[in-house]
């Protein structure tokens, strides 16, 4: 395997991602990520010079929409799912500042 | 002599735009209302949700860009900001980082040090953030959507700030540009102008900036000269201890006027940006371009040439009115009312401005009907009431916006010029005052004075002076 | 006797404007039909019986009233579940979103509804559309109606199967690398990816949003063209979406193939293809040649740099997208917890399943300082390259023809142990969606293990009518030769027959 990804990089994603692995999980996702790099680097077979990047796959341009209020107060529904909440708002555990 | 350090410092500066609706969606931007009142499915993140961009937001990140000699990137991009905090309802802002809408710009800035350029690195338009409060009672926090997904602009300076009176220099200066084009209203108590102080010492000389700190919460002019000050001697203490400075985002508390480390071990501070899939480019071709440069109205500079002109304002009065847009529409729209522009002039720069910092207010915060105080000037001018009635009213108009005409009928403040009534009236003071009138006799001029301010008294203000002048001298002549 | 439930979804609603057949007794077959084979198939996660049996009663008002005109009003609809729909549970085949249930629509979904469709339930996929086998959903795998010890395919295998069985006269599902069309091709049915910005994806869950495109799954083609009639539309919720003219697709129903020139890729027919069914795609080549199409083969390159360009691309938008699944709004949160961070993290982890939990990790990898340029640009600059081979192509060539997976389907239990070798199950597929063109599967046979062969057409941008006009040629060539799947019952799967009769 070419792509070795250390406990320290795991660590790192999982910090980025919100995600906590299990000492299993982390060795499974060590294994796993480096032989996905390593397929990936395949792609440095190919000559991309003076390629642009393509985020879009369709040249479009310019879709707006016009600055005119269309909702009206919608708390209900958008609180309908919250897990926790209180006095209209979501609850969540203290943020620090 | 120990050799001088000196402060660098670069701002970022945040501007909510003063559209009716949402960067992404067609929810309000009013400010307050009860929390996620203003809120729909794309600014709290729902998923399937998609953002569609308000153009409304462009015209006025170009307009801006325009009015600070900005470069525009006629082609530009949004980017996704990845980082996790729940007053981010997707866990990623829509923001621009590889293709701002504009670039390197530059406003000139005077201080008792003369004029000088600041350079702007960028501007670019991102969405703002929902807003956390703090339940003491149950030790958590509450989250609002209502001001997710309002436009913003970020403007970025370049590092070329040396004091903190440049700092407010540069940022009175955006704000004056920003509340002419009408981009938005600059408040920065209501946060809808933030700026973040990027802040790095070195020594006078040296030619590499030193690490800088970023500080935030900084909600007034007050605040950002104080945490200049505070951060400037902190770091100049660190590097005299021989020690390093962190580079670190810090927040300022105005209160405790210091700051601390906002540093976590779950912030990375890798944001992973990449275009926004959901969002296509924006093209801003040759004629939109030309069209927003048409559109740009007069800015501060014009308008304070034309005032001087056209009004034939002496300079000082022309700053201060223009000093703030606000100030100048109230001054255009109420001659337009009334005529006498220098007479216009004197109420806002006196009266107004005394009023105003009675209560501790911003000229933006003035909100009196530029018709009520040209029907009171008239009134004045018409001789319906007199100055000192004139200035009791305009205190009310200040407050509460009154119709001058009818508040002078109502209470009864018309002057009183009826010379039956009035020779009554001083003939009673005549009366009881007899000495008055023994001392004018033996020449004393002060005795009428006095008489007259009697009967100004008794009239409750309301009589007009001349007349009463003139009958005080008639009766005790006689 | 021919059942109700053998009616194709436009010959029901033909039956159901000429009042033969009512439309709540067209609901109640399925119903019934659920009821009977959903424990062995598992193809739905969530019915609502009551709301099918309203809905299908204010349906039948509305005809009567003359108040729908749409061909497939009153016909009976599985909708996967990763699109949202007001007052049903929306999962995404995951724990994360096990009790969510939307306040508003998606775009297709509700175009559906107002032509008079009746939705009998959300359709099982794999979890959050990663994967293809069906196997990574958190609600239990959904089985192959033609072998139940075979996977469905995916990640729209529950939308699929359920067509295969007569359990919903046609469903929508998404494809993102391929999980319209595999599917389809595992179990017999006919799926079109649209062309990229055809359908409206709001609403749409998204997995990779520069990739993802709802699209039609059915009995047959006439059937998937008239119901994209319904779902195609600019609409301004979706920046993405694509204002088009011609969005009648059904007049590319004809049974004309002379003089299309369709060209079969080299590159498709190499390494990895079952022989059975290279057989089945090249005999069903045969079929266009014999009826005038002009059929050539030729290199269409880079075929090996889609999947890993595909990977790094879905991965990391994948990875930004789910950042909000959260625990804050919506969704799962965990029970315990200190703090904000471990609430996130212990939500997510406990919320999402392994596939999930290993292409965010990739695609934050992918994205994260220092890897950006060598990793996601490089995979951008891949897929301009990839689209360029097809512009290329499609100046000689009105289709392009290939199969539409390596193999026919797997048992269930041997992708997920492989997850790179499953990947590889979508080569054919995934450089369709970075080129953003249109593509289908129209059944094309089966192996000897019985199991269905599909073939893939591929059209280029917006010319969904040279698919849909050579996937029907094909379909009018076989109904001639051998019976269509569901049609006829000697095709239907001998376990799951049943249903009521008419």
């Amino acid at each position: 395997m070419a792509n070795i990804i250390s406990d320290e990089t795991i660590e790192y994603v999982g910090i980025l991602a919100k995600l906590k692995l299990t000492k299993e999980e982390q060795e499974a996702a060590k294994k796993d990520m480096g032989r996905m790099l390593d397929y990936i680097d395949k792609l440095n077979e190919l000559n991309t010079d003076g390629v642009e990047p393509m985020s879009h796959v369709f040249p479009v341009n310019n879709v707006f929409r016009e600055d005119v209020v269309i909702h009206g107060n919608d708390r209900e529904n958008i609180l309908k799912n919250a897990p926790e909440k209180k006095d209209g708002a979501f609850k969540v555990p203290k943020t620090v500042e | 002599m120990s050799r001088q350090y000196e402060t660098i410092i670069g701002l970022e500066v945040h501007v909510e735009l003063a559209t009716k609706t949402k960067i992404f969606c067609g929810c309000s931007t009013g400010f307050g209302g009860a929390p996620n009142t203003h809120t729909c499915p794309v600014c709290t993140g729902m998923p399937g949700s998609l953002p569609v961009l308000n153009r409304q937001v462009v015209e006025y990140a170009l307009a801006v860009g325009l009015a600070t000699n900005c470069s525009i990137n006629q082609y530009c991009k949004f980017d996704r900001k990845n980082y996790f905090y729940p007053d981010n309802p997707q866990n990623y802002q829509i923001s621009q980082l590889y293709l701002p809408i504009c670039h390197d710009g530059w406003v000139e800035i005077e201080t008792e040090a003369g004029k000088k350029k600041i350079h702007i690195h960028e501007i670019h338009m991102e969405e703002d953030a929902g807003k956390l409060m703090h339940d003491e009672w149950e030790d958590c926090s509450l989250v609002d959507y209502n001001r997710s997904g309002i436009p913003l602009i970020e403007i970025v300076s370049e590092p070329d700030m040396r004091s903190a009176d440049e700092v407010i220099a540069y940022l009175e200066k955006l704000r004056l540009i920003i509340q002419y084009l009408g981009a938005s209203d600059c408040k920065l108590q209501e946060g809808s102008m933030r700026a973040d102080v990027n802040l790095s010492v070195r020594l006078v000389g040296d030619k590499e900036l030193g690490t800088r700190t970023e500080m935030k919460n900084l909600n007034s002019f007050k605040a950002i000269a104080r945490a200049i000050e505070g951060e400037k001697d902190r770091q100049i203490e660190i590097l005299k201890d021989g020690k390093k400075v962190v580079q670190e985002t810090r927040r300022w508390d105005d209160n405790k006027e210091s700051s601390h480390a906002m540093r976590s071990k779950e912030d990375a501070q890798d944001y992973r940006y990449f275009p926004d899939p959901d969002l296509p480019p924006v093209r801003i071709d040759d004629a939109w371009l030309a069209r927003v440069k048409a559109m740009q109205p007069e800015l501060q500079e014009e308008k304070l040439k034309r005032y001087e002109r056209e009004y034939q304002l002496p300079l000082y009065d022309a700053r201060i009115l223009t000093g703030s847009k606000h100030l100048a529409d109230i001054f255009e729209e109420t001659v337009s009312f009334c005529g006498k522009p220098k007479e216009v002039s004197n109420w806002l720069m006196t009266d107004a401005m005394r009023l105003l910092k009675e209560h501790e207010k911003e000229p933006e915060e003035l909100s009196f009907s530029p018709k009520n105080l040209a029907k009171l000037i008239r009134l004045l001018e018409e001789n319906v009431i007199n100055r000192t009635v004139a200035k009791n009213i305009f205190e009310v108009i200040f407050a509460e916006d009154i119709d001058p005409e009818k508040y002078v009928e109502e209470k009864g403040l018309r002057v009183v010029s009826d010379e039956v009534a009035l020779r009554e009236v001083i003939g009673e003071i005549l009366k009881k005052n007899p000495q008055s009138v023994v001392d004018y006799r033996a020449g004393k001029q002060k005795a009428m004075g006095f008489v007259v301010g009697q009967t100004m008294r008794a009239m409750k203000g309301k009589a007009d002076p001349a007349v009463v002048n003139e009958l005080v001298r008639e009766l005790l002549d006689k | 006797m021919k059942s109700i439930l053998d009616l194709t979804a436009l010959e029901l609603g033909s039956k159901i404007k000429k009042r033969e057949i009512g439309v709540i007794e067209a609901a109640k077959a399925s119903l019934a039909r659920m009821e009977a084979l959903e424990p062995k198939l598992n193809c739905y996660v969530t019915v609502d019986e009551r709301l099918t049996l309203a809905q299908a009663e204010k349906v039948q008002r509305q005809i009567d009233k003359g108040e729908l005109r749409s061909p497939l009003a009153g016909v009976p609809v599985a909708i996967k579940d990763n699109l949202c729909m007001e007052g049903m549970p929306t999962t995404c085949s995951s724990h994360i979103l096990e009790n969510f249930v939307p306040t508003y629509t998606a775009e297709a979904v509700k175009r559906l509804l107002d032509a008079g469709a009746v939705v009998l339930g959300k359709t099982n996929m794999d979890e959050f559309a990663m994967g293809s086998t069906t196997e990574t959903s958190a609600f239990g795998v959904t089985k192959n109606p033609w072998n139940p010890e075979h996977v469905p395919g995916g990640s729209s295998g529950g939308s699929c199967a359920a067509v295969a069985a007569n359990e919903c006269f046609y469903a929508l599902g998404s494809d993102t690398g391929g999980s319209i069309r595999q599917p389809s091709s595992y179990c017999g049915v006919t799926g079109i990816k649209p062309t990229y910005g055809t359908v409206s994806r709001y609403g749409l869950i998204a997995y990779g949003s520069s990739l993802d495109q709802i699209g039609p799954v059915g009995k047959n083609v006439e059937d998937c063209a008239a119901v994209l009639e319904l779902i195609a539309s600019y609409d301004q919720k979706d920046s993405t979406s694509i204002r088009q003219r011609d969005l009648d697709f059904t007049s590319g129903l004809r049974d004309d193939v002379e003089k299309m020139r369709i060209g079969i890729p080299r590159d498709y027919f190499g390494e990895g293809l079952d022989k059975e069914v290279k057989a089945a795609v090249l005999k069903a080549a045969e079929v266009f040649r014999e009826k005038g199409a002009l059929v050539e083969e030729f290199d269409l390159s880079l075929v090996e740099y889609a999947i890993p360009a595909y990977y790094v691309i879905a991965s990391a938008e994948a990875s930004s997208n789910l950042s909000r699944f959260d625990g804050v709004k919506y969704g799962f949160r965990t029970k315990m917890y200190e703090g904000l961070h471990d609430m996130y993290k212990k939500s997510r982890s406990e919320g999402f399943g392994p596939e999930v939990k290993r292409r965010i990790m990739l695609g934050s990898f992918v994205l994260s300082s220092g890897y950006y340029d060598a990793y996601y640009l490089k995979a951008l600059r891949t897929k301009a390259l990839i689209k360029k081979a097809f512009d290329k192509a499609f100046l000689r060539y009105d289709v392009i023809l290939g199969p539409t997976a390596p193999s026919t389907a797997p048992k269930l239990g041997e992708s997920l142990s492989d997850p790179l070798k499953m990947y590889l199950g979508d080569i054919y597929t995934i450089s369709v969606n970075l080129a953003g063109l249109p593509g289908m599967s129209v059944p094309c046979g089966r192996d000897s293990k019985g199991l269905p062969i599909g073939l893939q057409l591929i059209g280029d941008c917006f010319k969904e009518k040279h698919i849909i006009r050579a996937g029907y040629a094909y379909e009018c060539s076989r109904s001639s030769e051998q019976p269509v799947l569901a049609g006829e019952n000697e095709d239907i799967p001998q376990r799951i027959q049943g249903g009521a009769g008419i």
